[in-house]
């Protein structure tokens, strides 16, 4: 079993677009037009771009770039005919929450920022707050976030017993559009006291996909940050033994990546081919 | 070396490792491995490899024992062999095909996967399936729920000996079989429960065969006791067996049957009601002796708070749609049984071929892109039989899902395995596997 210690880098990663530095945005804004058939529209495609950049929140957590549909209006070479052609989805981010929130979400705030104050983490541990759909998200800095695990444990006001379960999301674009950190590490808590769960999110450069074990604060931990190892390719440091858990040990890859393929053979139903998932037509 | 070595041969009785000899036992005599293994290299401490395939682990899971004697110094438990990429493939279908997917998962209670699955979508769709569909959720949750304790029990008879255990476990979960398979038209992997609501409605005389189920499980159930409950055998092989105490609980994750075994009545039915729970008048058993006797009397009280359920939903549910009124995520097709089995009905298929263009267009659509679900992300959880069930889904808004993890009980479950096990006898790990009852099925996904 070879498996990474703190500072090795995952050398296994499997060939795809992977845009993960900010230099590599205009050459992925070129390939999707080229790859779109689009005639080059210079302000709207720079405009958009730019204003995803600006309305990112720190830190990048943003959840789906903006991008263009193809289809059936200036359709190249496809038999694509959802209509959407011509169409630009605009990108998705969070939008950080306002004052009040809301129920308990505004005393679970005052009290994780008190706490924070008392064992002197400083307040910008915590990116970015976001309510959606009645559940709150702590985006939070990668370094802080066994100090922060412990502390919602551990404070009375919060009270976070339970670790329900970690696991990874890749927001990597399907057609390459640049996301900044797409690579996230996903935390459920659950406070049986006082009957409240958050979520703690952890945003993390491809190139760089370390992150600190909570481990030793949350037991379960263990094998909940086995799998995203295995699946996503993030490295717990101080992981006591960060192994693949599904995959076999001699495994290359990590499967749940959005650059990794599902694979699969095309099959025959009642004389027509039907090609694998993976390349049948989206509409996304 | 008494016996030759066979190097290279992985199927010789034993054969030389960087780690020592590897002795492989299929059956047989042990005095005449123990007469192989010279005095010399005897240490007292042997590492049993246990599983993936072997009648007593509770499906393909491999348990690496050290032992001491008859005593386990070190478990720890080998998972994967089930792993089929359920998560992944989800990435590649329509919100609506998910569920066929994970209802495959934790193939004991396939209703709860899809009932977590759906109560997570309409989350991130903001819209509320109808009253009679929630009903009817609790309603297949619940006798769902009957027919995974009967297995838990049958199969953990199995791997402690009790096999009239096993067949009266599998004979009642057979009634349960047969009810789900008449009311949602498959034994297991029903897909019926959907996105806003279900796939169709019961058929037509579904409270008869309910009143008749609950009535043959309530006299059944009492075999159990009769059988198990206070039989001395039973009592020696798990009272005091598998103890792992509620910090303890909570530390490894442990939830469900484990987790109210040692005191703690947590139970999101009552506490996070969904689905129309909190209408619903029923007890949550509890014990403190948290160890795998305790487990087994749960489950058995479980199943019988079940029946409660099942008959309240009975009364409370009312003719309604089952689907949610917005047709752009409604499933526009009408079945009915033809000719040929199940399909669109023909008076649908005609009305939409030849009266309606824009209800064939629609239809069209809706089937080959499915609905689009707004960005965002959610994280919804039910109290499956092995505890929280729980699926984080996440949308850019297009028609699939960017990540739907799931957070399957037995996967966390299966973690306590070594605490429970660690320093008791080999026999009593199977105790305690049994009473964790992993479906490898969601363990693996």
């Amino acid at each position: 079993m070879t498996e990474p210690t703190g500072t090795s880098k995952d050398d296994h990663e499997p060939t795809g677009g992977k845009q993960s530095s900010a230099e590599a945005s205009g050459a992925a804004t070129e390939e999707q037009r080229a790859r779109g058939g689009e005639p080059p529209r210079e302000g709207e495609v720079e405009q958009s771009a730019d204003g995803v950049a600006d309305t990112s929140p720190e830190g990048g957590t943003r959840l789906a770039p903006t991008r263009e549909r193809r289809g059936m209006f200036g359709v190249r070479g496809t038999g694509d005919t959802s209509g959407f052609g011509g169409l630009t989805l605009p990108g998705y981010a969070p939008a950080p929450a306002e004052r009040p929130y809301g129920g308990w979400f505004d005393e679970l705030a005052d009290e994780l920022a008190e706490a924070l104050d008392r064992k002197g983490i400083a307040r910008s541990a915590v990116r970015q707050i976001t309510i959606d759909r009645g559940e709150i998200t702590f985006y939070v800095e990668r370094e802080q976030i066994l100090e922060l695990c412990r502390l919602l444990r551990d404070e009375p006001a919060l009270r976070f017993e339970l670790c329900s379960s970690v696991s990874g999301v890749d927001y990597t674009a399907p057609d390459g559009a640049e996301v900044r950190q797409p690579l996230h590490v996903v935390y459920q808590l659950l406070s049986m006291t006082y009957r409240r769960r958050i979520r703690l999110e952890v945003a993390l450069d491809v190139a760089d996909p370390h992150v600190p074990s909570v481990v030793e604060v949350y037991p379960t931990a263990d094998w909940h940050e086995r799998e995203t190892w295995d699946m996503f390719g993030v490295i717990f440091d101080g992981h006591p033994a960060l192994t693949r858990i599904l995959m076999p040990d001699d495994w290359q890859g990590h499967p749940q990546r959005k650059d990794y393929p599902l694979g699969g053979i095309p099959v025959e139903y009642k004389g027509a081919e039907i090609p694998p998932p993976d390349e049948r037509r989206a509409y996304s | 070396m008494s016996s030759t070595d066979f190097s290279g041969d992985p199927y010789a009785e034993s054969r030389e490792t960087t780690e020592g000899t590897v002795y492989t036992v299929t059956g047989g005599d042990w005095d005449s491995l123990l007469d192989s293994v010279s005095a010399d290299e005897h240490d007292d401490r042997i590492v049993i490899n246990m599983g993936p395939q072997h009648p007593s682990t509770h499906g393909v899971l491999r348990l690496v024992l050290e032992l001491e004697g008859e005593t386990v110094t070190q478990a720890r438990s080998v998972i994967g062999y089930l792993h089929t990429g359920i998560e992944k493939n989800c990435e590649y279908r329509n919100w609506t095909q998910g569920v066929t997917f994970v209802t495959r998962m934790d193939y004991l209670a396939p209703l709860f996967n899809e009932a977590a699955y759906c109560l997570g979508v309409e989350k991130l769709l903001e819209v509320e399936a109808p009253r009679r569909a929630q009903l009817i959720r609790v309603l297949l949750m619940e006798i769902n729920r009957i027919g995974s304790h009967l297995v838990c029990i049958a199969t953990g008879g199995m791997e402690l000996g009790a096999l009239t255990g096993m067949t009266a476990g599998f004979r009642e979960r057979e009634e349960v079989l047969h009810l789900l398979e008449y009311l949602t038209g498959l034994r297991m992997n029903h897909a019926f429960i959907r996105p806003g609501g279900l796939a169709q409605d019961l058929p037509e005389d579904w409270k008869e065969k309910v009143t008749d189920f609950v009535k043959l499980m309530r006299s059944r159930l009492r075999d159990y006791d009769n059988l198990l409950t206070g039989q001395p055998i039973w009592k020696q092989r798990l009272q005091g067996v598998g103890y792992l105490p509620v910090d303890g609980c909570l530390a490894l994750g442990a939830t469900g049957p484990i987790l109210r075994s040692a005191g703690l009545a947590w139970d999101q039915r009552k506490i996070e009601p969904y689905s129309c729970y909190e209408e619903f008048d029923f007890e949550v058993p509890t014990a403190t002796e948290a160890d795998c006797y305790a487990r087994y009397r749960l489950r058995v009280a479980e199943m019988h708070e079940s029946l409660k359920i099942i008959e309240q939903a009975v009364a409370k549910i009312e003719p309604g749609p089952v689907m949610v009124a917005d047709r752009k995520i409604a499933w526009p097709a009408q079945l009915s049984i033809g000719s040929d089995g199940m399909g669109n009905s023909l008076e649908h298929v005609r009305k939409i071929m030849g009266q309606s263009m824009e209800s064939l267009i629609h239809h069209f659509k809706l089937v080959t892109e499915g609905f689009h679900v707004p960005p965002g992300q959610v994280y919804s959880s039910v109290e499956s039989p092995r505890g929280e069930l729980g699926y984080h889904l996440v949308s850019d808004g297009g028609t699939r899902p960017v990540r739907v993890h799931v957070r399957d009980p037995s996967f966390v479950n299966l973690q306590s395995m070594p605490a429970m096990s660690e320093g008791g006898m080999v026999a009593d790990v199977i105790a305690a596997v049994a009473s964790i009852d992993p479906v490898m099925g969601g363990v693996d996904r």
